[in-house]
Formats: structure tokens, sequence, C-alpha cells
């Protein structure tokens, strides 16, 4: 490749080194280089939320993200969101209300309830919504998935 | 399609002075870059047409909005998750708050910047009809020095702006002192509208965008400005509309001639997110709102 460079970043507390091309879209990068395969491409032009991650801690969509800007950053992914076996509050919370059903949502949409607890430990229903508006889930209609982060707030404060 | 990233090439600038000298270098062979968040669209759907790009993530001194006695200035790379959290934006500029908050949604708003909105030029731009109200100006930089220029002539045509191929959007400035004029008598009042018509009330593009501050004084439309965006080929500030219920008394009359010289401001046209039929009609309706 004419243009590669060395990328540093941090994945899920790990360091990680990657050659690639700059604008290699951080997406690619985690799923095809790194085989962290959690996060899903759906749209792959920001509209959907299903390659959600969190980029120094803000939630971002990975499609549109170059990987060169990654660059001494700290990601994280589904696969790091739990602690060893210990599920985050908004994990076991989707699991308990039944706020997944087909999946391809679930890892964005998780980070972005994640994310939004983590900036506001007790949002009201309508900062939920807005929270996860760039979110779109096909199946559950969402009242589910507002359902488990209205649970997950209850459970513990985010992390 | 996907496009073949080997033609692309992407140089990282570590400060301004070097994304300048770039762009100075070989004028319009360099292409900006900053949150990506319109050409890494591109990008994946094999319709990027540039080749080049110098990005400008790491310049620390675009970044930041600080504000002066006069002004508030907000760095070209102050992405709208900055302007929301902005509190002096919140307190004197809400049409910015409210466009920020209406664009995309969180991730989004991590990552778009205000210079890469304005230099993307998309006529259905959310925060630019905001900028126009409150009479914004645009600082440039090229390695030939600075200039200023009023947002309201920048863009000139569909995306064709006030932008020599060396040049750089760096920042944005707001005048701060339209707020004082809340101090009057007490007959005056003051209205702020934004108002975004999409398909849906979340990451939607607009059909119709509406920005407007009028003044009242016992009634009397004083100080009116109104900017629309999606209804012509820029984000236009509504002039003849401005101008035909300026003095007048806010009522059926002055909303009737409103609605006739707003016409006259915008050339709405039918396209995918919409027809031109409804732009005109919603405009007015818009406007009607924010004169009742």
């Amino acid at each position: 490749m004419p243009d590669a460079m060395e990328v540093s970043f941090v994945v899920n507390a790990g360091a990680v080194q990657v050659t690639t091309h700059p604008m290699a879209r951080l997406l690619d990068v985690l799923r095809t280089t790194l085989h962290l395969t959690g996060t899903k491409e759906g749209c792959g032009e920001g509209e959907c939320g299903a390659c959600g991650v969190l980029l120094d801690g803000r939630l971002v969509n990975s499609c549109l993200v170059p990987i060169g800007q990654v660059n001494g950053s700290s990601v994280t992914t589904i696969e790091g969101v739990a602690s060893g076996e210990q599920l985050h509050a908004v994990q076991q919370a989707f699991i308990d209300c039944g706020g997944a059903q087909c999946g391809i949502c679930t890892p964005g949409m998780v980070l972005a309830a994640a994310a939004l607890l983590d900036l506001n430990p007790s949002p009201s229903l309508d900062q939920i919504r807005i929270g996860l508006a760039g979110n779109l889930c096909r199946c559950t209609g969402y009242m589910r998935i507002f359902e488990a982060v209205v649970t997950a707030m209850r459970i513990k404060p985010a992390s | 399609m996907r496009s073949w990233l080997a033609q692309y090439e992407m140089r990282s600038a570590s400060d301004l002075g070097e994304a300048l000298d770039l762009l100075s270098r070989w004028p319009g062979e360099w292409t900006p870059f900053a949150g990506g968040t319109d050409l890494m669209v591109l990008l994946e759907a094999g319709k990027l047409p540039r080749r080049r790009f110098v990005d400008l993530w790491r310049i620390n001194e675009l970044r930041g909005i600080a504000a002066s006695a006069d002004s508030v200035r907000i760095g070209a790379l102050a992405t709208y998750t900055d302007l929301l959290t902005d509190p002096i934006i919140a307190a004197e500029f809400p049409l910015v708050a409210a466009a920020a908050r209406e664009t995309g949604a969180v991730a989004i708003q991590n990552r778009g910047t205000v210079g890469g909105n304005i230099a993307n030029a998309s006529p259905a731009a959310d925060l630019p009809p905001a900028l126009l109200v409150y009479g914004a100006a645009l600082e440039l930089a090229s390695s030939r020095g600075r200039r200023h220029v009023a947002y309201e002539s920048f863009h000139f045509g569909y995306k064709r702006m006030d932008l020599a191929a060396d040049e750089l959007i760096v920042g944005v400035t707001l005048p701060r002192e339209r707020r004082a004029q809340g101090e009057r008598g007490a007959g005056w009042q003051h209205r702020e509208t934004y108002r975004k018509v999409g398909t849906r009330r979340a990451q939607a593009i607009s059909k119709i965008c509406f920005a407007a501050s009028v003044d009242l004084d016992g009634g009397v439309v004083r100080d009116i400005r109104i900017a629309l965006g999606s209804v012509a080929p820029t984000v236009v500030r509504a002039r003849s509309a401005e101008e035909s219920v300026r003095n007048q008394p806010i009522g059926s009359q002055t909303i009737a001639a409103a609605r006739l010289a707003l016409r006259a401001d915008i050339s709405p046209i039918d396209d995918i997110r919409s027809t031109a039929d409804y732009r005109l009609r919603v405009a007015g309706n818009l406007l009607e709102e924010l004169l009742s």
C-alpha cells in the first residue's frame, strides 16, 4: 500500500499497533485486522449507529472514523464493556428486559446507552430517547430497549 | 461501491502552519479533512472525488470556544457537542445550541465540526441558518495572512464559496452586542425560533430548516432576522420577508405580506427529501408561526 502508516492505539485496555492506510475505517480495522467482530456494520454512512464504539470515552460511528485519527487514542468496543465475567449493567439489563432481538443493533445500542449513563447517571425517558436517537433498531420497536436503559440506571450508576 | 483506498492520500498536519503550507504549495490539490462525517460517507460510497486530504484533527489551535467582551469565537474544529456544552452558547446563542442538538445524533455531534459543516456547503445544513441570524463572520487563514468575511456573503452558489484554494476556515465569530438589546421598555419582546423539519426527529437531513430572531415593541416588529436552509442553492437570509414586516404591527395583513415577500427570498426545488410546493408552504407557515 503506497500510503500505509503505523497506527498505535488502545483497544479495550490493550495496546495495539496496525499498519494500514490512514483513511481505512476504524470499523474495518476493528473487525478485519483485530478480529473484534462484535462491532457491526449497518448502513456504512453514519445513519444507523450499529458500528458505535467509544473513542476516548465518546460515542462515535466507527464507519466514519479514519484510522489515522485514532493514533494515540483509546477505543472501547462491545468486547471491552464487561469486566471479565461481570456484565456491564446495561448488558445485563438488555438481557433481563429483552432489549435485543436479531442483535445487529445491540452492540452499538449498548455502547450508546453506556455513554449516556456515563454522562448522565439518571436520564429522563426523553434524554434516553435523545441519547439513543442515532441507533436504529428494526426489531424491538425500542420500548424494551428504553426499558433496559431505565433498568440499568436503577441497577447501579454507570461505571 | 467502496473506494479503493490506495488512490487516496491523507497527511496529518500537526499544526496550522503545516496545514496552510500544504494548501498553499499545491493550491487545490489538498482538501482539508476534519471530523469526517461527510467525507467518510462519500469514501464508502465510492463517490469521494478529491484524492489528497490534509487531516486537521490534531490541530489544537483550531479547537475551543472563547468569549471576549464583544464576541464569541468558535474554533473551526469545535464539534456540535462542544457547542452543546458551552454555557455562553446556551445562554446567548440558543439558535446555535438548537441547531447543534438537531444535527445528526450523539455520535455525529461528537465528530462533526463547525468548520467542516460550513465548508461542506450543503444547502440543507442545520447550523448555517443559526449563524446567519446572529450575523456571524468567518475567519479565513492562508499562508498569505488572515481575513474576515461576513458569513452572509460567503456562499454564493451551490457549493460555491468565497474561499481561495489555499485558504482554510479557522474560526467563526458571533457578535455579542445584540445580546444586550434584551433590556428595553416594558412593551419590548424578544423571540428566537429554530425549527428543523425532517422526516423524523433525529438523524434526518432537513426538508426545511428555519432560524429567526425578532424584536417586537408593543407588537410592532423592530429588529428581525430570518434565515432558512434547504430552500435555495445556499442557506439564505430572508431579507425581503424581513423588510416587509419591519416597523409593521404583527397581524394577519403583515403575515400575508411576509409570506408573499418570502417567495422572493427562496427558490425551493423538488428533490429526494421533499417538493418545492411543500417547502414553500411550510416556510411560510414557519414565518407565520414566528409572527403570531
